[in-house]
């Protein structure tokens, strides 16, 4: 495929234009730009030795703001249901069944931009603002070129099927003909209307409508009762043009010989000129004939090259062939356009599209059109329809990945569509995983409820990384702030003990400060996660002591009292709190003596006589060893 | 592509480096003014100076914001030759009432004895490290063991690169499937020096960095170097700012089992351009690496981009008008907003710029000064419901052991 060179897009910044630098920094969606100049470092850089340089704005260039709008924003909403449902048709289904489910999912995305369009063009009428009238056109020019995409690409209709096909396509996307019949026939004489030649001729004829145009024709005649002959004849050959049936019995041939047979008969009525007394009659023949020249001077009634392909082929070639296309399309272009007039992007695309080079049309769509929508999605509907591997082996699958990729990031940056773009890099097998990686912690944790968010998504994923991370960041923001009990939740979401050793200490230090404990609920129900760091496992253990202590469960609870003890997974400052607890507990008859050992032997640890409570450790040590005076087992404590 | 609003940064003097946090939402400025900006990002848009303070007594080079996990803490790096590293402090609430914060010195690294020419955070996965480079070609290593005391930062390691030092990159990679890897450009502009980037690696045996490749071919001054986020591939990519663009993609060689030195690479150019005309100064990827912005001479910023065939282009480029503000003071910043938004876009819809390629995904929520501006409550209605609340500060106890909450115990019963 060659590569087509595009001029790059300049953008002008606020700034100067020589003699100075730009420094940039890039963001999520944005860049930041600003005036700078740069020097070797070992030179001073300072405006004062370059005045006037350097205007000190700060300049956030974005991408054009096209799809900003909120009615696009369904677009992307609803095409990503059809685009997740696409992604789940089974791939082991012969072919031939797939074919209708593709056909009808790429009507889907049309009636998502149609509805879309509509909507704009609703609120357009509402607001009387012209500022996206540009998107109604973008969007026109997608639906079109969408659904011809679909008659030739992915319905693929044979020769006989595809003209009617592509006739329907014209008659869709050259709506305003409707209207004009319309207001034709709302009038109060419709023959006499100004119009009326021109929707009869137009509008009916050249799109090969012709039951409606012989309902006009029958307004006509009964005003022009000496014409009826003549009238009565045109209505024949109207009724007699045969069109193909393709659920019929008969076949491409038959079908062919058969409309032979009303050609020749037109090209006799015009041969005899059995019109010539009605301009607009003869008209009408001359374009069921197929005249070439007569139609070209039509141009402002087809007002599109294709029209006039299509129109062409209604009445001189309707048995055309699919490979056969890209001739008449070619050479229709040429006619309709004038020598001097350049084919704008949209004809060369669609004439790529006849021409069947799907990797141009998507090529020179993802060029002339802003946004990589409809370029992703078509790639991706084209790529499951096996088209774009049997044209190009190499890369076809890439290309899809690529488009789905450029989409899927675009949508990253957005406040709320980035969690349509996770499945779009789900379903991206090379790179969707590496680039949801790297975005998905870009993702600005603003509220817990989106952070718990963020972190489902890379928990359903098995992103280990970026979970580890999510819940690091909120641990730490939480402990900034002073919430020990948010810090130390997400701490253990996170696995990370030595933030959670860090935050238990906290909760001991507040303890010991105030003599409470914050966020009991946590603690109370840590449960396994405990088993974290030693530190929480003393924390969770130690609220435990308390809660059996509180309610009067003393054995237990100097039970627990002396485990916690012996474990030796106490922080050493908090030895003496330990001691102090266990002093009441001494008392308590139904206390085991094996806490005394285990006080002592703390006490010996803790060093007492350094530290600056010697006086009253001194007293706790002569209750305790008052206790045992009293009841002669001093030498068990001696023991030790 | 268009300027969709301007800040005036007030800066007294030059601006030499802009910095993203990790999450777009702010931002922090630079200058010869020797000051640092810290700028928030409002639910609108609009960006913030929440903080501004003399940082050094030089010109700052660059700033840095480390990882969030680290909290929100800065380093910068100036002419002074020193590097510092800030860390805001959660203030007082009537400070946070007037969008104000707090950002207090942790530490001022002195060991260089020339200007301290750039400064990076080491990948998140490596710790707290912090790197620094200088005109006196070394290269130095810092890390803070207990990242709940930014104050105590130690010296690991301290490379001598030979050559005076302009800029270093980390491989951001996180796999630890590689050691740890940066590159350091060097600005000396004598080509008999031979190449001015080194890349250098960690040897897990000799717990010292080794220089593991030179890139030969790069012998002019380079000013900024960037490697890519590895997106799982087996190869490296780097970028160069030197007298043109280039990028490398670096292979690592297979190693041979015994073989405990640094790993080789095979260094292959990817795409060269020379279109800055003469100096490129700096050059930066986006997120996904999909694009590559450069700065030159030109004063042009110029946007690179590979397509599925991995064929680099030239895809936009912004370009001073010439029309320079001068003085930021002029210009309201309210005003150059709306008009920046909404005469630029007819501008390039004029111009036919909308047939462009895609640079910037499109989408971002209706902004004030837009035509659905009207249809966002105002922002004091936007409050997050689990927003941080601001807790009254409690008043700590004096530590007295006998004030915890046991029961009073029962009189014991048998005495």
């Amino acid at each position: 495929m060659e590569e087509v060179d595009v001029e790059p897009a300049v953008t002008n910044i606020p700034a100067a234009s020589s003699g100075t630098h730009l420094g940039f920094a890039w963001g999520p969606g944005d860049i930041l730009v600003y005036e700078t100049l740069y020097k070797c470092h070992s030179f001073i850089t300072s405006r004062l030795e370059f005045p006037g340089t350097g205007s000190g704005d700060i300049h956030e260039v974005r991408k054009d703001e096209d799809i900003y709008s909120p009615i696009l924003r369904k677009l992307f909403n609803e095409s990503h249901h059809i685009f997740v449902g696409l992604q789940t048709i089974r791939e082991d289904l012969p072919s031939k069944n797939k074919k209708p489910q593709f056909v009808s999912i790429s009507k889907n995305y049309r009636s998502v931009i149609r509805a879309c369009m509509e909507e704009l063009q609703q609120v357009l009428q509402k607001w009387q603002c012209n500022m996206e009238t540009r998107y109604v056109s973008i969007l026109l020019a997608i639906e079109l070129i969408w659904n011809l995409c679909e008659v030739l690409f992915i319905d693929a209709a044979p020769a006989g099927s595809l003209l009617l096909h592509l006739l329907d396509w014209v008659r869709l996307h050259k709506a305003d003909v409707d209207e004009k019949a319309r207001e034709v026939l709302q009038s109060e004489s419709p023959a006499e209307h100004r119009d009326y030649w021109d929707v009869v001729g137009a509008a009916y004829v050249l799109q090969g409508r012709l039951e409606e145009a012989r309902q006009m024709l029958v307004k006509q005649a009964t005003l022009q009762p000496a014409a009826r002959k003549m009238y009565k004849q045109m209505d024949t050959l109207l009724s007699k043009m045969p069109f193909y049936n393709p659920g019929g019995t008969q076949t491409l041939t038959e079908f062919d010989v058969k409309w032979r047979h009303w050609h020749e008969e037109v090209d006799r009525c015009l041969q005899d000129n059995s019109f010539a007394s009605n301009k607009h009659l003869e008209l009408i023949c001359k374009i069921l004939v197929g005249d070439e020249d007569t139609l070209l001077e039509h141009k402002d009634l087809l007002s599109t090259w294709y029209h006039f392909l299509v129109t062409r082929l209604l009445f001189c070639h309707p048995t055309v062939k699919p490979t056969e296309l890209h001739y008449y399309a070619q050479s229709c272009l040429t006619m309709f356009l004038d020598s001097r007039s350049v084919p704008e992007p949209l004809d060369s695309i669609l004439l790529a599209a006849f021409e069947f080079d799907i990797h141009q049309v998507i090529k020179d769509c993802s060029i002339a059109l802003n946004n990589w929508w409809f370029v992703a999605h078509l790639t991706d509907l084209l790529d499951h329809c096996k088209l774009l591997q049997s044209h190009n082996l190499h890369f076809g699958s890439n290309l899809r990945e690529f488009l789905l990729l450029e989409y899927a990031s675009g949508l990253f940056t957005h406040h709320s569509l980035w969690q349509l773009a996770v499945d779009y890099f789900d379903h991206c097998p090379e790179f969707g995983r590496v680039y949801l990686e790297l975005q998905i912690e870009r993702v600005p944790l603003d509220t817990e409820r989106k952070a718990l968010k963020v972190l489902r998504i890379c928990e359903q994923r098995q992103m280990s990384e970026q979970v580890r991370s999510i819940c690091k960041i909120m641990a730490m923001r939480a402990l900034r702030n002073n919430r020990l009990g948010s810090a130390l939740s997400w701490s253990i979401r996170a696995k990370d003990a030595a933030f959670a050793t860090l935050i238990s200490e906290r909760f001991l230090q507040d303890y010991c400060a105030r003599g409470t404990f914050s966020d009991l609920d946590l603690i109370d129900n840590l449960g396994p996660a405990m088993l974290l760091s030693d530190r929480l496992t003393f924390l969770g253990k130690y609220r435990e002591f308390h809660k059996l202590y509180g309610e009067k469960r003393f054995r237990e609870a100097s039970k627990l009292l002396l485990s916690l003890m012996t474990a030796k997974i106490a922080p050493r400052s908090f030895w003496m709190t330990l001691l102090t607890d266990a002093l009441p507990l001494l008392e308590q008859k139904e206390v085991s003596h094996h806490i005394v050992r285990y006080a002592v032997y703390g006490l010996l640890l803790s060093n007492i006589k350094k530290t600056s409570k010697y006086s009253y450790l001194r007293s706790c040590n002569q209750r305790i060893f008052g206790f045992f005076s009293g009841k002669n087992n001093i030498k068990d404590v001696l023991i030790i | 592509m268009f300027v969709a609003r301007s800040i005036a940064a007030d800066h007294k003097d030059l601006i030499h480096d802009v910095s993203y946090d990790f999450h777009g939402r702010r931002m922090a400025t630079c200058s010869s003014d020797q000051s640092v900006k810290v700028w928030d990002k409002s639910e609108n848009g609009e960006w913030h100076c929440t903080a501004s303070w003399k940082t050094h007594s030089g010109s700052v080079w660059r700033v840095t914001w480390a990882h969030p996990e680290f909290g929100q803490v800065l380093a910068s790096c100036s002419f002074d030759r020193t590097a510092a590293v800030w860390e805001e402090i959660v203030g007082e609430s009537n400070d946070k009432q007037r969008g104000l914060s707090h950002w207090i010195k942790r530490t001022t690294l002195v060991d260089s004895r020339t200007s301290v020419t750039d400064v990076k955070f080491a990948p998140k996965h490596m710790g707290l490290m912090l790197t620094t480079c200088s005109a006196d070609g070394v290269v130095r290593i810092y890390e803070a063991p207990d990242v709940m005391n930014l104050s105590q930062w130690s010296l690991q390691h301290e490379i001598s690169c030979k050559l005076s030092c302009s800029c270093i990159s980390w491989n951001p990679s996180s796999s630890r499937a590689h050691p740890a890897m940066f590159a350091v450009g060097s600005d000396d502009s004598n080509v008999t020096y031979g190449g001015k980037v080194q890349i250098y690696e960690y040897n897990e045996n000799t717990r010292k960095y080794a220089k593991a490749e030179t890139l030969m071919t790069v012998t002019d001054a380079v000013h900024d170097i960037a490697f890519a986020p590895n997106l799982g591939r087996s190869f490296h990519v780097l970028a160069i700012a030197t007298k043109d663009v280039r990028i490398f993609k670096l292979v690592p060689m297979r190693k041979e089992s015994t073989s405990t030195g640094p790993t080789k690479f095979e260094v292959q150019i990817v795409a060269q351009f020379d279109n800055h005309n003469s100096q490129v100064w700096r050059v930066s990827w986006n997120i996904t690496s999909t694009l590559l912005a450069s700065s030159g001479d030109d004063g042009c910023v110029r946007l690179w981009k590979a397509n599925y065939m991995d064929n680099w282009k030239c895809t936009g480029i912004l370009k001073g008008d010439g029309s320079p503000l001068t003085g930021s003071s002029g210009q309201p910043t309210a005003m150059s907003t709306v008009v920046g938004s909404s005469v630029q876009t007819s501008q390039n819809a004029l111009n036919g710029m909308s047939a462009g390629r895609y640079f910037f995904p499109p989408l971002d929520p209706p902004r004030a000064g837009t035509r659905y501006g009207h249809l966002l409550p105002p922002s004091s209605l936007i409050e997050h419901c689990d927003a941080e609340p601001i807790q009254p500060q409690q008043q700590a106890l004096p530590h007295r052991l006998s004030s915890r909450a046991l029961l009073p115990l029962p009189e014991a019963e048998g005495q």
